[in-house]
């Protein structure tokens, strides 16, 4: 491994068509800590998201992952990174066909080669870190809430145990209740397993109550990177707009603002 | 992946020492499990267990929840197992494995039983009589539907019936006609080849025609319906309820029913007979071509055969069937596509059954009414 950063991003330029949506991004995410990455919609947030894990084809630029340049990597060497990381798409992404516990085992199955009784008991495990009782383990995708969905998807990004997982709006969808438990619960497992974790958000509160460091994201550019407080002090009109706004002046100006990195409750 | 995870035993006084070392980690997963298996078969039962997890490079998930596998099923004999030494890094997440419940729930059983299968067959036969409640259900809205559309006659449709019949009817048009003409080739061929065997040459058109206007002509053309717009009804229905689009749709005071059901069944209903009489024509087109160069029939003496050999009855006999063709594709087709549950999967097997069930159904029609046809001579 090289250094402490988990994922590097240089200069990259990516294009849709012939629009070009990220004209230059370069950040880094370091070893074990929560990157919130904000921008607006439209933006080229997710864009960024699935250049990162290959979905979508870069025009120039690089991007390094754990330490493999992955825009240069075989197949065999990609494969090997994609063990190490984990993936919670915005809509949970979970496959409809299988239940809750297969969906934890689908990972296991494909890259692991173990005994169907560890499986079992690893993937129930999982589901409950992740908080799902025990009589929705063999539910469909389509039989559970919301919340849930998000919990099992965050349990399939987990099932291999990953040094990095990529968040696409975890929060997004969810009521303040289940957004700041899950908040907590995205901290309290990234404590657990040394996680780290890069994360697209919209949630002013997740940012402020589980986010080290924060991206902004505007003009197809990384306009700011830092610490909240950073953020707060950025001049760049976007980023001003969004963080000094009538939503965001409300819940920074209050008294326990600085607490950045503790979950909002305690699970 | 780190070095390789061991687990070696040395008797103690009264109890057994056993050192863990290496990576305990996922990439081990498979050895760590035939390890911890390994141990709790070997040790005697009655001696006490003491691990020493200070050796350790990593653990994860995995390594954690293997070590208290070890721990747990040694809980319930005289030598139980403990556990000491472990890295302080790794106390919370050794802590959050240890919470996790000990019986994983179990399964909907699947096993196989002759009780299982009767009820299965119980099932299934149940399942018949639901569908033809749906279906009848579906039938029954869509006269409802069509009885408010004719008291009054403003809340119709127009735009969506007409878009609907550009694609079911309109775009349909170059297939339908591709497929009839060279059907109808074909048994123009197949007819002379055998014929002529028994000089029998001129009763091909005969064959041809009669065949292709009361049959083939219908079958072929609603067939190709149910393929071709059935499933694409049944699935678009169908994700549109898996969106709640449709339940969107009735919050809105809207019937689906009338604003996307009548539509779709009115255009089917109005295209199959233009395509109908378009294939049939196509056919005997084909069948001509056929006469002419294979058969050394020339068209004037085919169009002469043919106007001595069919009479108007064999067109309308076709002709009367198609519409009622088109009514059972476009109800199935739509019951079908109300029926799709959450799942991809499930949106899939509904367009499946939509196919097979119209084209059985579209059979079975045609059988029937050839009962009717001969009942009343025609």
């Amino acid at each position: 491994m090289t250094g402490d950063n988990v994922i590097e991003v240089r200069d990259l330029v990516v294009a849709l068509g012939n629009r070009t949506i990220l004209d230059g991004v370069t950040f880094q995410v370091r070893r074990g800590e929560v990157f919130g990455f904000v921008g607006g919609s439209g933006s080229g947030k997710s864009v960024l998201l699935r250049t990162i894990i290959g979905l979508l084809p870069r025009r120039s630029g690089s991007i390094e992952v754990l330490g493999t340049r992955l825009d240069t990597a075989t197949d065999a060497e990609r494969r090997q990174i994609e063990r190490r990381w984990g993936i919670l798409f915005q809509q949970g992404a979970l496959f409809s066909s299988l239940t809750a516990l297969q969906n934890v085992q689908f990972p296991m199955v494909e890259y692991l080669d173990l005994p169907q009784r560890l499986m079992d008991e690893m993937a129930a495990t999982k589901l409950e870190m992740v908080g799902l009782r025990k009589a929705d383990h063999h539910k469909l995708p389509s039989e559970l809430s919301g919340g849930m969905t998000k919990r099992v998807a965050l349990a399939r990004a987990l099932a291999l145990d990953p040094e990095l997982v990529f968040l696409d709006e975890p929060t997004s969808g969810l009521d303040p209740i289940a957004a700041g438990d899950f908040d907590a619960l995205i901290r309290t497992l990234q404590r657990t397993l040394g996680l780290t974790v890069f994360m697209i958000t919209h949630d002013l509160e997740s940012l402020k109550t589980i986010c080290d460091r924060v991206g902004a994201l505007a003009d197809g550019r990384v306009v700011a990177t830092g610490s909240i407080d950073t953020m707060l002090q950025s001049e760049h009109p976007w980023v001003r707009e969004y963080f000094r706004g009538r939503r965001a002046t409300a819940l920074f100006s209050r008294p326990d603002h600085g607490t950045a990195g503790s979950p909002r409750s305690e699970a | 992946m780190g070095s390789p995870p061991s687990l070696v035993a040395r008797p103690g006084s009264g109890r057994i020492e056993l050192t863990a070392e290496g990576s305990w980690t996922v990439a081990n997963a498979r050895n760590l499990d035939g390890l911890i298996d390994e141990t709790v078969r070997t040790t005697p039962p009655d001696q006490p267990i003491a691990v020493n997890m200070h050796g350790i490079t990593s653990l994860d998930t995995y390594g954690a929840w293997l070590i208290e596998r070890l721990i747990r099923a040694r809980e319930a004999l005289p030598g139980r197992a403990t556990l000491y030494g472990l890295p302080e890094r790794y106390h919370s997440l050794y802590e959050q494995v240890q919470r996790s419940e000990r019986k994983p729930a179990s399964p909907p059983k699947h096993a196989f039983s002759i009780p299982a299968k009767i009820e299965w067959l119980g099932r299934a036969t149940a399942g018949i009589g639901r569908e033809l409640t749906a279906f009848a259900a579906m039938l029954g809205a869509l006269v409802v539907s069509l009885g408010r559309v004719i008291a009054n006659p403003r809340s119709f449709r127009l735009t969506s019936t007409l878009h609907h019949l550009d694609r079911v009817g309109w775009q349909a048009v170059p297939i339908m006609v591709l497929i009839t003409f060279l059907i109808g080739c074909i048994i123009a061929q197949q007819g002379f080849f055998h014929f002529r065997k028994f000089g029998a040459d001129a009763y091909v058109v005969d064959m041809v025609g009669i065949l292709i206007l009361r049959e083939i002509g219908v079958l072929i053309v609603a067939i190709m319906m149910a393929g071709r717009s059935g499933s694409a009804y049944t699935a678009e229905l169908g994700s549109m309820k898996m969106r709640e689009e449709i339940d969107a749709l009735r919050t809105m005071g809207r019937d689906p029913m009338d604003v996307l059901i009548l539509p779709r069944v009115v255009a089917l209903v109005i295209a199959l007979p233009i395509l109908t009489f378009l294939g049939s024509m196509a056919a005997l087109y084909g069948g001509g071509v056929v006469a002419w160069l294979y058969g050394g029939m020339s068209p004037d003496i085919y169009i002469e055969r043919l106007r001595e050999a069919v009479s108007l009855t064999h067109f309308e006999v076709g002709m009367i069937k198609a519409p009622f063709m088109a009514l059972v594709i476009g109800v199935v087709a739509c019951a079908q596509g109300l029926a799709v549950k959450g799942s991809a999967e499930s949106l899939g097997r509904e367009t499946t059954a939509s196919v097979v069930k119209s084209i059985f159904l579209v059979i079975v029609l045609d059988g029937l009414f050839a009962v009717f046809f001969a009942s009343v001579d025609m």
